[in-house]
């Protein structure tokens, strides 16, 4: 114990070997977890759009979903534009048909 | 109808201990009174049967087997020196995909009917089919790796893998810890390696790195049947835990002989 209170006293702690093996791990570990796969992404985007569109028309196309990994944090990033708010809540999964009436 | 317990080692990473530790609890096991099957999953790879010391014995291996060459009593391997373990080789000249993941379901079914109370497979390095074909017979995992960052890394996914697979709870073996080197915060303890790959690992055992270990793998004497070797030791407590017993975790950090500390004494004077 008192070699330890000695260490931090003199700031020495946490440039051990093992401490900085630690962090690095945890650090690795934490982005290794939040690798989320590919579809799982695609559908999480679908279902974004789903929710959203009931409040605000989205630019579809340009709406990007992904994950940022700053320095000590992963995150969920949407970047979304809206064309225009919508002036009453739309019940209906809107996008799936506004996606076909676009298609034909 | 039948209660064996299939057990996959496996650690991602190569080179962390994975056929070593399944050839010393398969030894071990054994010695303990368990009808032990060892079977090596690494096709291509073949080296369990090196490290049992049982190289010049084999005549069909898994593959035969499965592609009907042989039948599987006549490729399990009997240790002369222990009677009750026997060893299922891999082929040499053959790779991964020279068995399925319905065949190794079949080969463990098969060797349960044959009585076997432990199946121990001994799974390649890595995360593709040897992988899958490795654990698909399995009920449990047991998860080896060792005090350093990348094995750890290798291991936390692993334990993801194996979720997916639908193997739950496996066990975790620290392999090659260095006391003093821990002890000198130098090296990741076991409670550190614990607490970085969270609660979807229990701790199985802890194996002291031990310079034992390459003179028996030298000879193909696993040191589990060596009395005085401290990883034999291990292997040993490690193989009574997994047949229900509780051993306390071996004290690692004491200095054992009188002319060490004395050692010891006069260097740090």
């Amino acid at each position: 114990m008192f070699p330890s209170f000695l260490e931090k006293l003199l700031g020495k702690s946490d440039t051990s070997a093992k401490s900085v093996a630690k962090d690095r791990l945890r650090l690795v570990l934490m982005h290794d977890r939040a690798d989320i796969p590919a579809p799982m992404m695609e559908e999480m985007r679908k279902e974004l759009l789903t929710v959203l569109s009931k409040y605000v028309e989205i630019d579809e196309a340009a709406l990007e979903v992904s994950l940022d990994r700053a320095d000590d944090t992963v995150a969920l990033m949407a970047n979304i534009p809206i064309r225009r708010v919508r002036p009453e809540k739309v019940e209906a999964p809107a996008v799936e048909a506004e996606a076909g009436a676009a298609a034909k | 109808m039948s209660t064996a317990k299939v057990i996959v080692i496996t650690s991602g990473k190569g080179g962390v201990g994975k056929t070593t530790t399944t050839a010393n609890l398969g030894m071990a096991l054994a010695s303990m009174g368990e009808k032990v099957a060892l079977l090596d999953a690494d096709i291509g790879l073949r080296n369990l049967d090196l490290v049992l010391g049982l190289e010049n014995r084999i005549v069909y291996d898994i593959v035969d087997v499965v592609e009907g060459r042989c039948k599987l009593r006549q490729a399990v391997i009997k240790d002369k020196r222990m009677q009750n373990l026997g060893l299922l080789p891999a082929a040499q000249t053959r790779d991964k995909s020279a068995v399925t993941p319905e065949q190794m379901i079949q080969l463990v079914a098969d060797l349960q009917e044959e009585g076997y109370t432990f199946i121990l497979i001994d799974c390649p390095a890595g995360i593709e089919q040897g992988f899958k074909n490795a654990t698909a017979g399995a009920n449990q995992a047991i998860v080896v790796t060792n005090p350093e960052v990348s094995s750890v890394r290798d291991a936390d996914r692993i334990v993801g893998l194996l979720e997916a697979q639908d193997i739950q709870d496996p066990l975790l073996i620290v392999n090659r810890l260095r006391p003093k080197m821990v002890k000198n915060n130098e090296m990741l303890g076991v409670e550190d390696v614990q607490e970085v790959l969270g609660n979807s690992v229990k701790l199985l055992g802890i194996v002291p790195d031990d310079e034992s270990i390459i003179t028996s793998t030298n000879k193909g004497e696993p040191a589990s049947l060596t009395e005085g070797s401290k990883a034999g030791q291990a292997y040993r407590n490690i193989a009574r835990r997994l047949r229900g017993e509780e051993v306390p975790f071996m004290n690692l950090e004491e200095e054992t002989s009188f002319l060490g500390k004395l050692k010891k004494f006069f260097v740090a004077g």
